[in-house]
């Protein structure tokens, strides 16, 4: 059988779709179907011919085969060294022989690179720090991910989060009416708390354009309404988009490159049509490198920047700080020991650790690294995508282990995460392994040490 | 027989390893696509190129990155075999001499002893990258008969050199194996991963670049801490 009903090379472009899809419970069906997928020879060398140019096919040529990359990855840490979890082991018996073979190769060999590809590598990128040659899996893995995407070989999870993206514009179900209506409930919501809150939608020529992930609206709307007290405190002039809030991109970690491209695209129209000053991203690190750092491509815009400067949490955040918009109560300020994650997707993919530091130096006392930290961090383990895979619950959950030394190693019970993955990850490795910690994004933190000033008070405080 | 191999035949291999080494230089950096690899190469060129320079730098420097620090017997290796492997072929006197004969000019050279202790060094290192292919499980796991073969290229003239060099069994016969391995090294240099002689400089380079123009170059006040 070439292409089953829900196992496919075609993605999902309607609700319909989508909906049926979803009611595959654990993708059963979807899973026994790929068995039987064929692989399109000819569509898949063709691609190779076109997109797998001098950076990759010398990357494949020239390994050293020298296994300097292996300490480097978690993932071989943890999977107590198989030597099939050495990072140039993984890319080269995948991606290595599909290149050299031209596309030829069996259904078998394409569900082996599915399970490498999203179970043996979040796209974390340390291992090309630790190649002498600069060999990149990270970058490697996520071109083969857009190859097995383009085949119909991708875990259920990444099919449906593609086809959110392609049917909502956002990573769940969340309509422009919904997210526009969790807008003003947010605002009414707490307006009583903090006179004058708003959450402005469609406001033209703003300084600060603020987007976000569709799980916030959708799971936790109190994020957004953090987000919308922290910038009243600070006396912003702000705006959210009714279109083109979303900022995630589920589409990359599937390697839905056409999905990619509309999710960015809707979120950069939005930039041009509201003419905001700058962006300003929510607490997420895989939104981040998809509408920041990776974005810009898809989009084919040449100077690899988007359309207004964007910036990420923890970047306005501390100039919020440094500035003084927020002050922070010094006797408010976190006693116990505390300790930080660095999200790859914007530590080591986009330079922001320095800024990470800066924020725990007003808010902390007692700051502890984890070891390694900033660029040389490790993955959480919940990245790529690795989170949401059923399939892979069990190696995802090994994977965490990392983290969790990594987290007793500092001593801290309290983790600060300012990423929706990690968050995840810590949760569920508290979760899993119970060691006793807490773990916060940075909004609820700040919001509870921040000097209200007095005009943005309530009335009846000041009678009082 | 030696007049050939010194004469013709070297000026041939000489004229593949580089031309065909240039080649591929100049062909690496046509097959870029700022799309496809997701870099601007073009409109951040400068601030890429202190990337690139900064990072080849400091991956040549013995323990001028984390992965050099946190490998020493690696990082011993490669740099035993590799300063070897550059330096005497360019300056040994004997290359030298042969090189004024052929081209007309010839570069400085390297005091006798000096050579010697480099040659061996190199076979030393040369060793010690074999022992850990056999040693190490995560490099056996990745290790093939081409990398062997490659291993094998790159240690034989120094070896063949250095037993004629001591005049240890038949000179004849050890300077003619010298000469063979040296020029079949020259030879397929373009065409296997010997080639990486100028393509760690693109690829090593080019990741310096991506660090610096995409990924957080213009954030980091620092240099990407290799
Ligand atoms: S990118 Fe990260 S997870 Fe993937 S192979 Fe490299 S170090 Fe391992
Ligand atoms: S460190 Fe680089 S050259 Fe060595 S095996 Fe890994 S990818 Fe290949
Ligand atoms: S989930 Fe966090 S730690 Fe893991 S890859 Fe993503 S950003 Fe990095």
């Amino acid at each position: 059988m070439p292409e089953g009903t829900f196992c496919n090379k075609q993605p999902i472009n309607t609700e319909e779709d989508l909906k049926s899809l979803l009611g595959d419970k654990g993708g059963a069906q979807y899973y026994e179907e790929m068995k039987h997928l064929d692989v399109d020879v000819p569509a898949l060398a063709a691609t190779l011919e076109k997109t797998c140019k001098a950076r990759i096919r010398t990357w494949l040529e020239i390994c050293a085969h020298c296994g300097m990359c292996a300490d480097s990855c978690f993932l071989y840490r943890v999977s107590e060294r198989d030597p099939k979890q050495v990072p140039a082991y993984k890319i080269q018996s995948t991606l290595g022989v599909i290149v050299k073979n031209k596309g030829n190769v069996s259904n078998e060999f394409m569900r082996h690179c599915v399970d490498v590809a999203w179970s043996q590598c979040t796209c974390c990128n340390r291992c090309g720090m630790y190649c002498p040659h600069g060999i990149d899996m990270g970058v490697m893995f996520s071109y083969l991910r857009g190859l097995l995407f383009s085949q119909g070989f991708v875990p259920w999870e990444m099919k449906i989060g593609s086809g959110m993206h392609r049917v909502y514009n956002a990573q769940m179900d969340v309509t422009e009416e919904d997210w526009v209506d969790t807008c003003e409930w947010m605002a009414d919501e707490y307006g009583e708390e903090w006179p004058g809150l708003e959450i402005p939608v469609d406001k033209e020529d703003a300084d600060i354009m603020y987007t976000l992930n569709a799980r916030e609206p959708k799971h936790y709307p109190e994020d957004l309404a953090e987000a919308a007290i922290l910038f009243h405190i600070a006396g912003e002039n702000w705006t959210v988009p009714s279109t083109g809030w979303e900022q995630t991109s589920l589409a990359m970690f599937a390697g839905d490159w056409a999905a990619c491209k509309k999710q960015v695209e809707t979120v950069y129209s939005a930039i041009e049509r509201l003419r905001p000053k700058r962006v300003v991203g929510t607490e997420c690190g895989h939104a981040h490198r998809a509408t920041v750092i990776e974005g810009p491509y898809w989009a084919g815009r040449e100077d690899g920047l988007p359309p207004a400067p964007y910036i990420h949490y923890v970047e306005w955040l501390a100039e919020a700080l440094r500035t003084g918009k927020i002050k922070i109560d010094p006797s408010k300020k976190i006693k116990e020991p505390v300790t930080l994650q660095d999200s790859c997707n914007y530590i080591r993919n986009h330079g922001l650790s320095n800024i990470t530091r800066e924020i725990m130096s007003y808010i902390a006392e007692d700051f502890r690294e984890m070891a390694p930290n900033r660029e040389h961090n490790y993955c959480c383990g919940g990245g790529g995508g690795f989170n949401g895979i059923g399939k892979y619950r069990h190696q995802r959950n090994e994977a965490l282990k990392t983290k969790r030394d990594q987290i007793l190693d500092t001593g801290c019970k309290l983790v600060v995460a300012p990423c929706h993955n990690c968050w995840d990850a810590i949760r569920d490795l508290e979760e899993e392994f119970e060691i006793g910690i807490r773990w916060t994004f940075l909004k609820p933190l700040i919001l509870k040490m921040a000097i209200i000033p007095d005009h943005l008070k309530l009335q009846e405080d000041e009678d009082e | 027989m030696i007049g050939f191999l010194t004469g013709p035949m070297l000026m041939i291999s000489l004229a593949i390893f580089f031309g065909g080494l240039a080649y591929r230089a100049v062909m690496y950096v046509r097959g870029l696509s700022w799309q496809l690899d997701r870099v601007a190469y073009k409109p951040h060129f400068t601030h890429g190129l202190k990337g690139a320079l900064h990072s080849i730098r400091r991956w040549m420097i013995p323990g001028g990155t984390y992965g050099w620090r946190t490998q020493p017997f690696m990082a011993a290796a490669f740099f035993l075999f590799h300063i070897g492997a550059v330096l005497v072929p360019l300056f040994l006197l004997g290359h030298q001499v042969l090189l004024k004969q052929l081209l007309g000019f010839s570069l400085p050279t390297l005091p006798s002893l000096a050579a010697d202790v480099l040659t061996v060094v190199a076979i030393i290192g040369g060793v010690m990258l074999a022992l850990r292919r056999i040693a190490l499980t995560e490099v056996r796991i990745l290790t093939t008969p081409y990398d062997w073969f490659i291993l094998a290229v790159s240690v034989a003239p120094f070896v063949t050199g250095f037993i004629a060099r001591m005049h240890w069994g038949n000179y004849d016969f050890w300077i003619i194996a010298h000469i063979l391995t040296g020029e079949l090294l020259l030879i397929i240099a373009p065409f296997t991963k010997l080639s990486h002689i100028v393509l760690f400089f693109m690829s090593r380079g080019q990741l310096g670049m991506d660090y610096s123009i995409k990924r957080g170059g213009m954030k980091r006040n620092y240099a990407f801490p290799w």
